[in-house]
């Protein structure tokens, strides 16, 4: 085998391993392997606090992942945040309208996420639709400021 | 005293022009993608010697960093009961920073040098000189071909880094301390996202690949054409590549994730 050919085999398989590379990054490492793209339904829903709950964070139900926070916007009209949910197609028409959203917090210190508790009703979400009954964040905060609050008010009695 | 002004004015004066003629050089080296595109074998010569050689070394390098970073991860996880997070953790620090970061290190180290002394030796035994007198021009002939190999090695000996080291860390992770197979995995596909982790480490990789492969030609083009020129030449590239390399990962660094 001559010089020339040999160099060129060694160039090839440079070019095809540093390709095999880039595409088990995008499919193994990150998550363009596990994303569904085009095949969702918007649903928005309106809080008064979200906390912090980010664009991406996962939508669950019964804790298992049907979707992601595709938007958050803040409506100056009503003074409450406004949370775009990306869900997935296989599940248009099949959520319940007036199911229950609420923004949890997975264990003590992690990610934000919304989870949806389905209702009773025989109306369905469909495409553009808005989930009504909403829950807030917990801020800390707030929860230990209650609290002191509260234990001041004893004391005070 | 006048002369030690003197001194310091000259060697300002000379970083400049340095910094100028760099600079001058780049319009002829983009240029030569010209004649690189109607002779194709010699990107490919050069593919092998700045890219292929620079395998061994990356493919060590990446698994050991992994590796270190897999045990070193879970000594500190494990104590916050979050060893679950290793696989992000990982994959997180390679695929953003040490594996563009690294490979170029390496690279400035192993291929910038021999890039350098290679065009410094050619200036000195006037090989490109001799090219001119037979109208052949040498940056568009020599130096143009290591150049675009150096900016397409660069991203693919990254990958190949990262991916190498993700492997070293599973390997320690998965293998050596038991941490659960599902969890690195899922915190690691959850965590890292294409666009904003991935894509931007090869673009980070791609401009580290210009500028080493710019130092370590303009140093070989520009040395004093002597044996100790060369061997200045060669220090400087590597100390030029990897400070530049450094300082310009901490920009890019604040501009895509700040």
């Amino acid at each position: 085998m001559n010089k020339n050919r040999q160099i060129e085999i060694w160039v090839g398989l440079f070019m095809a391993l540093g390709f095999v590379a880039l595409f088990f990054l995008a499919m193994q490492v990150s998550n363009l392997g596990t994303a569904y793209k085009g095949k969702t339904f918007t649903v928005t829903a309106r809080f008064d606090n979200i906390g912090g709950l980010k664009v991406r964070a996962p939508v669950k139900i019964a804790g298992v992942e049907v979707g992601r926070v595709a938007g958050i916007h803040y409506d100056p009209d009503d003074f409450r945040a406004v949370v775009d949910m990306a869900i997935q197609a296989q599940y248009l028409n099949r959520i319940p309208e007036d199911s229950f959203a609420k923004i949890l917090t997975a264990g003590l210190l992690g990610e934000q996420y919304i989870g949806l508790d389905p209702g009773g009703s025989e109306d369905m979400l469909a495409d553009g639709g808005e989930i009504s009954v909403t829950q807030s964040a917990l801020v800390l905060e707030e929860v230990v400021g209650q609290f002191i609050f509260g234990k001041g008010q004893e004391g005070a009695k | 005293m006048t002369h030690l002004l003197a001194q310091l004015g000259a060697w300002g004066l000379n970083g400049m022009a340095r910094l100028g003629r760099a600079h001058l050089l780049l319009l002829p080296l983009l240029r030569g993608l010209l004649s690189i595109l109607r002779r194709p074998r010699l990107l490919l010569d050069q593919l092998y010697s700045v890219g292929v050689l620079t395998i061994l070394i990356i493919t060590v390098a990446g698994l050991f960093v992994g590796m270190v970073l897999g045990l070193q991860g879970y000594y500190i996880l494990s104590r916050f009961g979050g060893e679950t997070a290793l696989g992000l953790m990982v994959a997180a620090s390679l695929v953003r920073e040490l594996g563009p970061v690294l490979t170029a290190l390496l690279f400035a180290g192993r291929a910038g040098s021999a890039l350098t002394a290679e065009i410094g030796l050619m200036k000195a035994t006037e090989q490109l000189s001799g090219l001119e007198m037979m109208a052949v021009n040498p940056q568009h002939r020599v130096l143009a071909p290591r150049f675009f190999a150096g900016i397409i090695s660069v991203p693919l000996l990254a990958a190949l880094f990262s991916m190498l080291g993700v492997a070293g860390g599973w390997m320690v992770g998965g293998g050596l301390l038991g941490v659960d197979q599902g969890a690195f995995w899922n915190g690691m596909q959850e965590g890292i996202d294409f666009s904003d982790d991935v894509i931007n480490g090869v673009i980070k990789s791609v401009v580290f690949g210009f500028v080493c492969t710019w130092i370590a030609i303009f140093q070989g083009y520009d040395c004093v054409p002597t044996s100790e020129g060369v061997s200045r030449a060669t220090t400087r590239t590597v100390v030029h590549s990897s400070l530049a390399v450094l300082g310009l990962d901490f920009v890019l660094t604040a501009m895509m994730f700040g």
